[in-house]
């Protein structure tokens, strides 16, 4: 054997053994050092969670009578992982469920495109989920096309036909509550990232309304089925089984036949104000129980059908519910809707002029016009009503006496240039009853409102100085008038001061105020109840299957507002006086109930989509009885015109509901409460939402029907 | 040490010397394949209505039929193959021919491979070229005047004429990881035989540029091309041979220390690695008696290559060196690609493990080759 041969041969044993020596390496690593990550893929791999949701709790009125509830119904859905694989990628599988189900095509292919995919402005419907994920398709299918699918499964691969429980709305005394209760729909990835609760891909969870807030309580435990499956998926070995357990019932304070009325009432008061040739585009009615603060009904106009979350939203039926022509319905305006409250705010500032010391039994003059500074501000109409008593001003809603005072106090205070220590006898007012803060009613995306006072303003200046003091060249060419640009000017110099107009708009609630129809029923709850008021709430109780009751939510002390008995005695009779002899006698003449409000018509400063100018809110704030107050009620409706005519006689409408008012005598038998708000929990009674639907055997809430 | 006397003595008798531990080696890797075999098939056929013991009992007669091969070939004394090795060379051409005639050959996982023989047998002539091109490259390197004197160039030609029919075969076929595991083995044997280290370098940037040019030209299909994309970038391909290869790892991975037991993978029974009778059959032994079983493989494999080297250290002359030579090669890389693969170390090519995997053709080549061995080792006594 040569040297080199002998050299070569060394070489290759030590590569050889090299070799094995490398393979025990990466063995060691892959079986010791790494085996715990790959027995968990592998785990993955071979395990499959087959999760069934859990029958969703049933929502019910104040009485346990079902809003919502879990029915069977077929849903027909779509996979898209499958649909992908078809040559064509499922254009024909969906062309033909389409015309099986008399859907346009084109709304089936926006619904079963995941957002990402589609164009940012074109997503109007698009699939929130996964591509793994069914996509409901139709839900409460008919039994003869959910059959033609599962009979001639090879024409549409994809398309899946199950039985599930779907969300049904018995609407059993014909009430809407869409904003109310909100809807259901497939969780998204961001609910499925939840760190806190543990989400599957086929749950329904709650968007918005009560389904969101008390979703933890409704949604009971799904069921998972964990099974072993091979590679054909063919399950091998069942490894673990968990039943569903029923979500829990929630019962409300809504009362339905109430929430009805209140609806039909709205209704009625916007179709009055478009038949005096107002637009009347949008509206809210709140009634909230005084001494709990429980929101007895709470209406929007206008509403949709909560349904059509469930039944499958078309393209179309996700547009309108946002769109402006359609009013957006979707916007929810007792908790939504933003608006200078106007007259009504007088109740606010007679509390402030009673602070101030001003003697609410003395005479006020009540002019055509004052002139503030340089401005003119005109009474309401412009018409002058002589010298009166502070009680008669608010029963006709006089404004000029109200410029007067508030004039006199932001001298008081410094005028433009501020003391230290400002009185805000009306803004320490408003700030007490609420204005600029959340009522923190157990219902998502409420609005704050606006309290326009002196760090307001000084925050609004430091926003928009940049704007008005370059506004030759901020400013769009259209508003480029010499009067606007006064107004830049003007706004640059001193727009961080309350000047004299402000305070003087203050004290009748125009000018920079806005407030939502929830904050003013809280306001009207306050003064009926001498200050006192309660957080708004939707919940009464949380109830499980067999009726235990799980969770009972109890009336919260939101505030109490501190004045003087006779300030209190006082607002209670001049608010009876507008009933009695003021702006609101005519809505109220005849009704059999003493009740006490305070209308309010606010201008509004803007433009209405198609250019028109908008027209004014009309707001009726009240309470009833006048004596022993139960109830706040609040209507408002949006470019509404006048408040007596169009929300007055709604409120009235809702009392009519309320006392059972019949013609013009009280029938008890009628009444919402003949005997006072229920002070105990209701029973759930699932049975009545069974009657309406034929549910025989079925299982629903848990609880299996006769 | 004179030849003639050795030669005398060899002729077959009662004097015939095993390797013990060679045998043991090669046995206890026997037994432990028929087990993962058995192991990585009964669930699948049971669950599909079919014999559980098909593959146990198709596994053991391939055992069987390769160890009468072996014997036969431990009957004739390996000089003597000098004579027959020009036959089976050209049996072994044929066969590559015959299987990439359309119609006689048949094809698995594009890889025309295999000619169809009565009784559900498949034959893969390329196993048995790799035997005859190992005898054929060791015949003409010792086959020179002056033992002591290295190979001269036309000798390495004559190796590389020799050895390029056959291969250009089976790179028609296209079987990649058999030509790369051959072109180990004729590496090998060159470089052992004392030939001029420019000879090795040289085919080593011969086999680099050739492998680029069969890429380029399409002689490799592109499933090849994917399997190795798949192993440069494990997500290029994520459901075929990435899958594959994930899977792979995985199922070994979860083995952890004891194994799942024999049997009990869920991973194996479930079938989420493809071919795991054959080319993958090391991820049954991963999983089901874990690092220690596989331990113990390699174990066995070492012992084997021990041996093997102690036996082409002993060989009497050039010829028996060199054949030993190109079958540790051969064994070496083959078991290398082939557990390397499972693990993720190496690029996917379908070559079985030697002695475990499940597989007619491949079981009798190597036995023969242990056979060889067998051979080499009684007469350098």
């Amino acid at each position: 054997m040569s040297q080199r041969s002998r050299l070569s041969l060394i070489i290759f044993q030590s590569l050889v053994f090299s070799l094995l020596f490398a393979l025990f390496g990466r063995l060691f690593y892959l079986q010791i050092l790494a085996s715990d990550q790959y027995q968990d893929a592998a785990i993955s791999i071979q395990s499959r969670d087959i999760v069934t949701p859990a029958v969703r709790g049933a929502i019910t009125d104040i009485n346990g009578l079902p809003m919502v509830v879990d029915l069977p119904g077929l849903v027909v859905s779509i996979d898209r992982s499958t649909l992908d694989k078809q040559p064509d990628k499922g254009l024909l599988v969906l062309v033909r469920t389409a015309n099986l189900f008399n859907l346009q095509y084109s709304d089936i292919y926006q619904r079963t495109r995941l957002c990402g995919e589609l164009p940012k402005n074109n997503r109007a419907g698009c699939w929130n989920g996964t591509r793994y994920q069914p996509i409901p398709l139709v839900g409460g299918a008919s039994q003869d096309l959910a059959l033609k699918i599962m009979e001639n499964a090879d024409l549409y691969p994809g398309i899946e036909v199950q039985s599930v429980p779907i969300r049904s709305y018995p609407s059993l005394e014909g009430e809407n509550v869409a904003h109310v209760l909100g809807y259901v729909g497939s969780v998204t990835d961001e609910d499925l990232k939840n760190q806190e609760e543990v989400f599957y891909r086929n749950e329904v969870v709650g968007k918005t309304g009560i389904e969101s807030v008390y979703n933890k309580y409704l949604r009971g435990i799904p069921g998972v089925r964990t099974v072993l499956v091979n590679r054909k998926e063919v399950v091998t070995k069942q490894s673990k089984n968990i039943k569903a357990i029923a979500g829990n019932n929630l019962i409300t304070n809504i009362d339905a036949k109430l929430q009805a009325g209140a609806e039909r009432a709205l209704e009625g008061a916007v179709k009055r104000a478009r038949a005096s040739g107002y637009k009347g585009d949008s509206g809210a009615a709140v009634v909230l129980e005084i001494k709990t603060g429980r929101v007895l009904a709470m209406a929007s106009y206008p509403t949709y059908d909560p349904a059509i979350w469930q039944k499958g939203l078309t393209v179309k039926q996700a547009e309108d519910l946002f769109s402006e022509e359609k009013g957006v319905p979707a916007l929810s305006r007792p908790l939504q809707g933003l608006f200078a409250p106007a007259s009504t705010f007088k109740s606010i500032s007679v509390l402030a002029a009673a602070n101030a010391g001003y003697s609410l039994d003395a005479t006020y003059n009540c002019p055509a016009s004052v002139l503030v500074g340089s401005r003119v501000f005109n009474n309401f109409d412009s018409k002058a009503a002589g010298r009166l008593s502070l009680e008669k001003g608010i029963a006709i809603s006089c404004d000029s006496l109200w410029y007067q005072i508030a004039y006199d106090e932001w001298v008081r205070d410094g005028g433009l240039k501020p003391k230290t220590n400002t009185k805000d006898y009306f803004f320490n007012a408003a700030n007490a009853f609420g204005i600029g803060k959340i009522t923190g009613i157990d219902l998502p995306t409420e609005l704050s409102g606006r309290l326009p006072n002196r760090q307001w303003k000084q925050s609004w200046y430091e926003q928009n100085k940049d704007f008005y003091c370059n506004y030759k060249q901020r400013a769009q060419k259209k508003d480029l008038t010499p009067y606007l640009i006064e107004i830049a000017r003007e706004n640059c110099i001193d727009g961080n001061k309350l000047r004299a107009g402000d305070a003087v708009n203050f004290s009748i609630g125009q000018g920079d105020t806005l407030v939502t129809p929830l904050r003013l029923a809280e306001i009207y709850a306050a003064i009926a109840n001498n200050g006192t008021y309660y957080k708004p709430q939707v919940a009464r109780a949380v109830v499980d299957v067999d009726g235990k009751v799980v969770k009972e939510f109890k009336p919260v002390l939101a505030e109490t507002v501190k004045a003087e008995q006779s300030t209190w005695d006082f607002l209670h009779r001049a608010l009876r006086s507008v009933v009695t002899g003021g702006t609101a006698t005519g809505s109220f003449s005849g009704f059999p109930v003493a009740v006490s409000g305070k209308t309010g018509t606010a201008q509004v400063f803007g433009k209405n989509p198609n250019g028109s100018a908008k027209d004014d809110t009309s707001w009726f704030a009240s309470y009833g009885p006048t004596e022993n107050p139960q109830y706040a009620v609040v209507m408002m409706v949006s470019q509404g015109g006048f408040g007596a005519s169009t929300s007055g006689v709604g409120v009235r409408d809702i009392y009519a509901t309320l006392f059972g008012v019949v013609g013009n005598k009280v029938d008890p038998t009628k009444a919402v409460f003949p005997n006072g708000v229920p002070t105990t929990i209701a029973k759930v009674d699932l049975k009545r939402a069974a009657s309406e639907v034929d549910l025989t055997g079925i299982k629903v809430g848990g609880v299996k029907l006769k | 040490m004179s030849t003639t006397r050795n030669y005398r003595r060899s002729s077959r008798g009662n004097d015939f010397k095993y390797d013990f531990l060679l045998n043991f080696a090669v046995g206890g890797l026997l037994i432990i394949g028929t087990l993962l075999v058995y192991a990585g098939t009964r669930d699948w056929f049971k669950s599909s209505g079919l014999d559980p013991e098909y593959y146990l009992k198709r596994h053991t007669l391939n055992i069987l039929i390769g160890a009468l091969l072996a014997y036969g070939t431990t009957l004739i004394d390996y000089r003597l193959l000098r004579a027959y090795t020009p036959i089976v060379w050209a049996a072994a051409v044929l066969g590559l021919i015959i299987v990439l005639i359309p119609g006689l050959g048949s094809e698995v996982n594009g890889s025309k491979a295999w000619i169809s023989l009565p009784g559900g047998f498949q034959l893969q002539p390329a196993e048995l070229a790799k035997i005859a091109i190992i005898v054929g490259i060791a015949m003409i390197l010792s086959d020179r005047d002056q033992v002591d004197k290295d190979p001269s160039d036309l000798d390495i030609l004559k190796v590389l004429a020799l050895s390029a029919v056959p291969v250009l075969l089976i790179v028609l076929q296209p079987d990649l990881g058999t030509v790369l595991i051959i072109s180990a083995s004729i590496l090998a044997m060159i470089g052992a035989s004392g030939a001029k280290p420019r000879w090795v370098v040289g085919l080593l940037l011969l086999a680099a540029a050739g492998g680029f040019v069969a890429v380029q030209s399409g002689v490799v299909n592109d499933y090849q091309v994917a399997r190795l994309q798949s192993f440069v970038d494990p997500t290029s391909d994520p459901r075929a041979t990435g899958y594959q290869l994930r899977q792979s790892r995985i199922t070994i991975g979860s083995g952890g220390f004891f194994g799942k037991g024999l049997f009990n993978g869920p991973q194996t029974n479930g079938r989420f690695v493809p071919e795991q009778q054959t080319d993958f059959i090391f991820t049954v032994a991963g999983e089901e008696i874990g690092f220690l079983g596989c331990s113990v493989i390699l174990g066995l494999f070492t012992l084997f290559f021990i041996r093997a080297f102690y036996i082409c250290n002993r060989s009497r002359d050039l010829f028996g060196r060199l054949v030993s030579i190109g079958v540790i090669a051969w064994f070496a890389f083959q078991t290398f690609e082939n557990i390397g693969m499972a693990m993720g170390l190496m690029p996917m090519t379908g070559v079985p493990l030697p002695f475990l995997s499940y597989g007619g053709s491949s079981m009798f080549a190597n036995l023969i080759g242990v056979g060889l061995l067998h051979n080499i080792h009684s007469r350098s006594h």
